[in-house]
């Protein structure tokens, strides 16, 4: 089995978001970018299946900020090798772009399974896992929960709302959606990170079909509050010995 | 205009989204618009009382739970028959699985994570949650065009008294490579801990810091006299059992109190609790998402609070 793991790096949400002056786009200049948090299991299902069936781990990411510096760091993570996909479009690439540049890249990997995050926070427009798995007329199974090597397939959990969830015998090529890997992702050493920095990934170019013409946003903006929180201001103490008195006001506490 | 919207099936049952887009098609078709409605492996009876005008059934696949590719090829075939201007579904696991190959194979435009959508000129406008919730991105399309909504964009509306037509899709052609082939499905344990019967609840988030939090947190939960639950990062992390999950992958509770620390407020989230009569959350980013559905909000430090909050519901009690 070969693997293509994607991995596509994104503003970090814990940080502040301001809207550029365009106003349909986030400011860039300054926000920090992290490597997409489902990637980050996909990642590590990717190589936990490496792990258990011997499978080939090729990590892919499109051309720009971060690209090498985190296929190095999927490389020291347990991939076997990883690509960068060269190409000239500017800006956030959208997921169906992003599908179509990487489908050719995929059947040139000679890969059988694409494993990505189930979404990233800029999707809009769509996914990329089930995009890409159109593109190769290949199954798509999103929102999966665990991946295991069942002889020459794969057994893959998928979960919906409510706590339900199915398992399915995979027999051949698909693209999955991860949403949790089996385990947490692992914990990689300072000195296998440096070590990987040295590393050259090898470029591949790509390109959209004649034509193609992305969705775009019309206007981004905050969204309208609604009632928004009463908030209270003290120090924790304070605010905790307040929150258990408008508590007690209401008959929240105790039996 | 034409419609044509996939019914999500949850243990044999059309789900409250699929309900809430029957609505929704209804408010955009117009009483004098078509509505058709893809029913998979299951009678048409599941959507009765549901204001649409055809039902498109595959009678082949009778009793047939979800399995995405076999409802990837037969949405497929009940797009080419309906021929629809407009395309909804849910944004679940099954929309996610079917619209957008369905979008990419038919050259259609998708718009998704939808919040509110509206005809516009001569296609739609649509608002969708982006960057976690953080912002909301407006965007237009013409037609034909697919859009995923979330829950809660439209309303569901009573029983409609239309009675509709059922008709039989044609069998699709071809499939795809690789087979895919259900094995099992689970429902929720019926033995472990069911956190939607609880009227308090304290859920702990990413800001909760570390694992050796969550027994302080449970500690705080108890003396609540209520439980302790998490979100996606935190079962994830193997810190919590899955049952104890809120959000969209895990369970929906509307407890009295709803008690969120370190939690940002994810539209996924949101969608597990945001019905809750009291929500506190404590989180020390002013602009998470939370505080837009929290009653009451600090942007104090949760390894501050809760030691503190313990203390004061000891004294309480004591």
């Amino acid at each position: 089995m070969h693997i293509a793991v994607v991995l596509r790096i994104v503003p970090d949400l814990s940080e502040e978001i301001e809207i550029a002056e365009s106003g349909t786009e986030i400011d860039r200049e300054w926000i920090g970018l992290k490597l997409n948090e489902f990637d980050d299991h996909a990642l590590e299902e990717a190589v936990l299946l490496k792990e258990a069936s011997g499978a080939r781990v090729t990590a892919v990411a499109l051309s720009g900020e971060g690209a090498e510096r985190q296929l190095q760091t999927a490389i020291a993570r347990g991939a076997d090798d990883a690509v960068i996909v060269a190409h000239d479009l500017e800006g956030v690439v959208g997921a169906r772009a992003a599908a179509l540049l990487l489908a050719p890249i995929v059947s040139e990997l000679g890969a059988d399974l694409v494993l990505t995050g189930v979404q990233t926070p800029e999707d809009v427009f769509g996914q990329l896992a089930p995009y890409l798995a159109g593109a190769l007329s290949w199954p798509t199974i999103n929102a999966v929960a665990g991946v295991t090597p069942d002889g020459a397939g794969l057994t893959v959990s998928q979960e919906y709302s409510g706590g339900f969830a199915a398992r399915f015998s995979v027999q051949g090529p698909a693209v999955l959606g991860i949403q949790t890997a089996s385990r947490p992702p692992r914990y990689v050493s300072g000195t296998k990170l440096r070590q990987a920095t040295s590393l050259a990934i090898p470029s591949r170019p790509s390109e959209l079909p004649a034509g193609f013409a992305a969705q775009a946003v019309s206007a981004l903006a905050a969204p309208a509050r609604g009632h928004g929180a009463e908030m209270l201001s003290g120090s924790a103490e304070e605010v905790a010995a307040k929150v258990v008195d408008l508590l007690a006001a209401r008959g929240l506490v105790g039996a | 205009m034409k419609v044509l919207l996939y019914i999500d099936l949850l243990d044999g049952v059309a789900t409250p989204l699929s309900r809430e887009l029957a609505a929704g098609a209804r408010a955009l078709a117009g009483k004098n618009g078509m509505i058709d409605a893809v029913v998979l492996g299951r009678s048409p009876d599941v959507v009765a009382g549901l204001d649409v005008d055809r039902v498109l059934t595959a009678p082949d696949l009778a009793g047939q739970e979800y399995n995405p590719v076999v409802h990837t090829a037969w949405v497929e075939q009940a797009v080419a028959e309906s021929a629809p201007d407009l395309i909804l579904f849910g944004n679940s696991t099954s929309g996610i699985d079917l619209a957008p190959a369905l979008a990419i194979r038919r050259g259609v435009p998708l718009i998704g994570y939808c919040t509110s959508v509206r005809i516009h000129e001569n296609g739609i406008e649509a608002q969708s949650q982006i960057y976690g919730g953080k912002l909301v991105a407006t965007s237009r399309a013409g037609l034909p065009v697919l859009v995923m909504v979330n829950p809660g964009a439209f309303a569901e509306e009573p029983a409609s008294g239309r009675t509709a037509e059922v008709v039989t899709l044609s069998a699709p052609a071809g499939q795809h490579a690789g087979t895919v082939t259900l094995l099992s499905t689970t429902k929720p344990d019926p033995e472990a801990v069911d956190i939607t019967k609880s009227d308090r609840l304290l859920c702990v988030g990413r800001g909760i810091g570390d694992e050796d939090s969550i027994e302080e947190a449970r500690e705080a939960a108890g003396l609540l006299g209520g439980e302790l639950v998490g979100s996606r990062p935190i079962v994830d992390a193997g810190w919590l059992p899955k049952e104890r999950q809120v959000g969209k992958s895990g369970r929906k509770v509307k407890p009295r109190l709803y008690l969120a620390l370190g939690v940002s407020g994810a539209p996924e989230h949101i969608e597990g609790m945001g019905s809750s009569d009291l929500i506190v959350a404590i989180n020390t980013d002013a602009a998470a998402p939370i505080f837009d559905y929290a009653h009451i909000g600090a942007t104090v430090d949760v390894a501050d609070f809760l030691p503190a909050f313990k203390e004061a519901l000891s004294e309480r009690a004591g």
